[in-house]
This record gives C-alpha cells, sequence and structure tokens, in this order.
C-alpha cells in the first residue's frame, strides 16, 4: 500500500492543463489561487482551510441529500385536489411514460452521482481524520473526480424553481422540505465541490510521513 | 513575448488525476502514484471531441423542433417545445425565470456546439490563432454545459406533479430525448476535447524561431 509514498511522488512542479507550462510550485496562503500567466487557467489554490471543514461538510450534505429524496419536494392543489413528487416520483413516472433514458439521465445527475461522491468523499475523509489511509485511494479519488460533472444537484435546484413558476399560474403549490433541503445542499455542495479531491494525496502522503497535514511546508 | 517554459521543453508530463510530476518517456505507463493512465495529451482527442460534436449536431434540430412536453387541463391541451416553453413563460409574465431558462436551453447549447466546431477545426488546421481566447472560450463551454439540463428536470417534475387525471395532466414527448442527449453528448465532447492542442502549433512555431 506504500507504493505511491516510496519514492515520494515529485509534486515540486505544476504543469497548466490547458497550455502544458511548467512552474515551480511556491507555497500559497489559505485561500490563495495561482493562475497561469499564458493562459489565465486556474492552476492550483491552497485548500487547507477547506480541508479542514471538508469532512463536517460531506456528512452534513449526506444527512441533507437523505431530506431531498425522502419528503415531497411541493404539493400542488387544484380545485380540492392535490398531489406531490418526490425526486423518485420523477424518476418514476418517466420511466412508465417510456422515457426511460430520460428517466435514467434525471435519476444518474440528481441521485446517483451526487450520493456516490458523498459516499466516497466519506470513505476517503473518515479514515484520513483517524490517520489512516483507506483501501483502494487513488482509484477512489479517480472515481470521485470522473463523476463530479454529472453531479447536478444545483442544476435540478434552477429546474424545481422554473417548475413552481410555470405551476404557480395553474394551481396553488405549496413547497415541501425537500424544496429547502435542495436549497441547503446546494449550498453545501458548492463548498465539497471547490476541494480537489487530488488534493487528498497531499494529506495521505503526510500521514505516510508521520506528520499532520497542516505542518506540511513545501520546499 | 513567450517567456513560459513548456512540458516538453521541461521534459516532464503531469499525472492528469494526481498531479504527480514524470519524465515525458513514461507517457503510455500508468503513474506510480495513484494508478492513473498517463497521456501528454488526452487519447484521440480531436477524433473523439469530433464524433460527440458531431452526434450533438444532429440530433439537435430534432430536440429544438420536436415538443417535449403536452399539457392538457380542463380548457384543452397545449403542445410545447424548448423555445415555446420559453416563450410561455415570457408572456405569463416571469420574465426572471424565462431569461435564465432561455440562456440555459437556448444559448448555452448553441454556444457549446459554436465554440466546440471553431476549438475542432483551428486546431485541426494547426492554427496559431488568439490562442489565450480560444482557451478561456473553452474553459467557459466546460463551466456553462451542465446548466442546459435545466429544461430536462422541468419536464421530469412537471410530468410526475400534474397528474390529476381529468383535470389537468402533463406529458413528457420525444423531444425531451433529444435535448438530453444534446447536453450528454457536448458534455462528452467538451471533455474529450484537450486545450493543451491549441497550444501545441503555438509551440512548435516558436522553436522554430
Amino acid at each position: 500500500m506504500s507504493n505511491y509514498s516510496d519514492p515520494r511522488a515529485d509534486t515540486s512542479l505544476k504543469l497548466c492543463e490547458h497550455c502544458d507550462a511548467v512552474f515551480r510550485r511556491i507555497r500559497l496562503d489559505p485561500g490563495e489561487r495561482a493562475y497561469c500567466p499564458r493562459c489565465g487557467t486556474e492552476l492550483y489554490r491552497n485548500n487547507d482551510r477547506r480541508y479542514g471543514a471538508l469532512l463536517p461538510v460531506v456528512l452534513a450534505s449526506l444527512i441533507v441529500f437523505i431530506c431531498c429524496n425522502a419528503f415531497p419536494i411541493v404539493t400542488m392543489e387544484i380545485q380540492g385536489v392535490s398531489t406531490r413528487t418526490t425526486v423518485w416520483g420523477a424518476v418514476r413516472v418517466l420511466a412508465l411514460e417510456d422515457m426511460l433514458s430520460v428517466s435514467t439521465l434525471v435519476f444518474v445527475t440528481t441521485m446517483l452521482m451526487p450520493l456516490v461522491e458523498l459516499g466516497l468523499l466519506a470513505y476517503l475523509l473518515v479514515p484520513l481524520w483517524l490517520g489512516r489511509i483507506p483501501a483502494g485511494f487513488g482509484p477512489v479519488v479517480r472515481l470521485i473526480r470522473l463523476g463530479r460533472p454529472w453531479g447536478m444537484i444545483e442544476v435540478f435546484m434552477l429546474g424545481i424553481v422554473a417548475s413552481l413558476v410555470k405551476l404557480s399560474a395553474m394551481a396553488t403549490v405549496i413547497p415541501g422540505v425537500a424544496l429547502w433541503a435542495f436549497g441547503a445542499l446546494t449550498v453545501l455542495l458548492a463548498v465539497v465541490v471547490s476541494f480537489d479531491p487530488a488534493d487528498l494525496w497531499e494529506h495521505a502522503e503526510a500521514i505516510e510521513a508521520g506528520y499532520p497535514p497542516a505542518a506540511q511546508e513545501r520546499p | 513575448m513567450n517567456p513560459v517554459r513548456t512540458a516538453e521543453q521541461a521534459g516532464v508530463m503531469e499525472c492528469p488525476q494526481c498531479s504527480a510530476i514524470h519524465p515525458r518517456r513514461r507517457g503510455g505507463s500508468a503513474c506510480d502514484r495513484c494508478g492513473a493512465a498517463l497521456h501528454l495529451r488526452k487519447p484521440d482527442s480531436l477524433r473523439r471531441t469530433w464524433a460527440f460534436l458531431l452526434a450533438a449536431m444532429a440530433l439537435y434540430l430534432p430536440a429544438n423542433i420536436l415538443p417535449i412536453m403536452t399539457t392538457g387541463t380542463l380548457l384543452g391541451s397545449q403542445t410545447n417545445t424548448i423555445l415555446s416553453g420559453v416563450v410561455y413563460l415570457w408572456q405569463d409574465g416571469s420574465y426572471f425565470v424565462a431569461a435564465v431558462v432561455f440562456c440555459a436551453s437556448i444559448v448555452i447549447p448553441i454556444f457549446k456546439l459554436a465554440v466546440l466546431l471553431m476549438l475542432v477545426i483551428t486546431v485541426q488546421v494547426r492554427s496559431i490563432w488568439r490562442p489565450v481566447e480560444r482557451t478561456r472560450l473553452y474553459g467557459m463551454v466546460e463551466a456553462v454545459g451542465r446548466w442546459s439540463m435545466v429544461d430536462v428536470f422541468v419536464v421530469a417534475l412537471l410530468a410526475s406533479l400534474v397528474r390529476l387525471d381529468a383535470l389537468a395532466t402533463v406529458r413528457p414527448e420525444p423531444g425531451a430525448i433529444a435535448f438530453g442527449a444534446v447536453v450528454v453528448l457536448t458534455m462528452l465532447a467538451s471533455m474529450s476535447f484537450d486545450p493543451r492542442l491549441i497550444w501545441d502549433p503555438l509551440d512548435a512555431h516558436d522553436k522554430q524561431a
């Protein structure tokens, strides 16, 4: 399990992922970012402050995610008749209406991918917090990065708002618990995705080397 | 004008997944830190981008012409396309939401298709024209792509919510499938494009000079 720490991976340089320019890494203060002077792309940032908050935010997101899916998003009333729906309800109806591809798309982007990202992050962060490196560290980090573009909670949130506006013309709409939960989850996930899972390598190597991440100094 | 050192001059490459630095000759092997495949450039970048892009362009027309949903009420039924949905919102007085949906569903898909097409063509002919601006446009395509999914989510929510049989129903229509496919295909196209290809002809040009 120590194939990546011996010899220690060279991360003294940073390549711009958009134009392939090479730079020597410098130590940034928390919150600072480095940009490529040639093409303007963000190269890296100091995420130490975020890393400290990441595990609590991931766990909170998991709890809020359950609320998002357990409660109705909205209840609608026309002349005394009322209906309500959850995310799963939307997925199910689309499947029943012979829209299996769209149903799958909604399921993957609003339920599966956000859950996979949060679950895998928790799988990595809890052991790291305890000072251990979980099995399959490398593949799991890669999996999180691979799945990330396909989680679309914030876009779904906009879809809910647009739907409510359309509905309010024809019926009485009563916001459900999940609507507020989705609002909260959008904010929490914004914090989560501002952290690049690849940065976890630094923390893992710091643990392997036997000192806490905060004390790590770059040459 | 161009004082930066490139990875080729420095003889290094970076693992795309964990940022470890390797010598360039390691291209084609696996990163010994995280196990990811090491490539100097995204594999088959241009061919894959062309394929996803052409598929997306082929589906773009049906995505806009076919209806995405039918709303039925006691007063009759109404079939909407992407654009007529936006018009409906606008006439309804919901200007802000209409503007947001217009941007997400009409402007962003056209912008993505146009920019990606321009990028693959200029890279194909090894153009050295405005690399900074082209790189920035690519960054924008990457960032905004997902927002086009809004209409798909609206159809999904309305279809499951408005099921008051006699009173009102919303049925999803085939346009939703085509539109969802366009969004996914353009996302795949921008993911498979390697922006470093924009800079390669420039670096080769500098080397000759």
